[in-house]
């Protein structure tokens, strides 16, 4: 299991990129970590999401 | 009449304390946007005695920005960076001010941001504030940032929280409210989540690091 902002979600095996495809999130509005890192949104397609592993998932709202 | 440097300083250390009042007049923090978000954590800092403000936006006052945003009716059409610059010179008179009249990219964050400890991300548009983020986390890891995302709209001011991500990457706002959803934007709410991105501030100065 993979904990995802808060939830465990049987993400592991799946590419960043693929989650984040799988969930419709907006690309152009989003930040990823794993594990603490930020993950450049080049690396999305190669980076594996992994038993254990936790990930926050910032969707930026507008607005300020 | 104006007071001086050294008796406004001695009316924030009866307020705040001494030990945190210095730390606060040697910290640099920058500001990008200064708008709902950003005019009213600036002020915020300026009044508390901060050492130095990088004040960054490319865009100039409009009307629409009175109801929450610290300009007056006067300022219409003047770059925020001047105007609120102006607005910090006369509330907080000794606070050094560095202002820049451009869009912050990708390209030009690292020059722009370098010389503060602590980065303020106070934009309204989402896709800005996703690339500033990710931008500051990969480019300027030794820096911390203070971030902000969902003010609009009505909802109780209890939902405005900070979290902190990782190590040096706080979050705030109820991460949901998107004024993009039409659900409209209220200077009050706007003011609590700036109040959150100001005493986060304050808190990194003070050293206390958690939320």
């Amino acid at each position: 299991m993979v904990k995802i902002n808060g939830n465990d979600i049987a993400a592991d095996g799946k590419t960043v990129a693929e989650y984040l495809e799988s969930e419709n999130y907006r690309m152009e509005r989003i930040v990823v970590e794993i594990n603490g890192n930020i993950i450049p949104k080049n690396s999305y397609a190669e980076t594996l999401l992994k038993d254990g592993d936790t990930v926050e998932v910032v969707s930026f709202v507008g607005g300020g | 009449m104006i007071p001086s440097k050294e008796e406004l300083k001695a009316a924030q250390a009866e307020k705040q304390g001494s030990e945190l009042s210095e730390k606060i007049s040697s910290a640099t923090v920058a500001v990008c946007g200064l708008g709902g978000l950003g005019s009213n954590i600036s002020i915020c800092l300026a009044r508390a005695g901060i050492g130095k403000l990088i004040l960054i936006d490319f865009d100039k006052v409009d009307i629409t920005n009175l109801h929450r945003q610290q300009y007056k009716a006067s300022q219409i059409g003047v770059y925020k960076a001047d105007a609120l610059t102006e607005n910090l010179n006369e509330i907080a008179p000794y606070v050094q001010t560095e202002k820049h009249i451009v869009k912050i990219t990708e390209e030009n964050a690292v020059e722009l941001l370098k010389g503060a400890d602590i980065i303020c991300e106070a934009f309204d548009n989402p896709v800005a504030k996703a690339m500033l983020t990710n931008t500051v986390l990969e480019k300027l890891p030794e820096k911390y940032y203070v971030a902000a995302s969902g003010m609009a709209g009505m909802d109780s001011p209890n939902t405005i929280k900070t979290r902190k991500l990782s190590d040096k990457f706080y979050l705030c706002g109820d991460r949901v409210s998107d004024v993009g959803d039409n659900i409209g934007i209220i200077p009050s709410r706007v003011m609590l989540c700036a109040a959150h991105e100001a005493h986060t501030i304050f808190r990194i100065i003070a050293e206390k690091f958690d939320v």
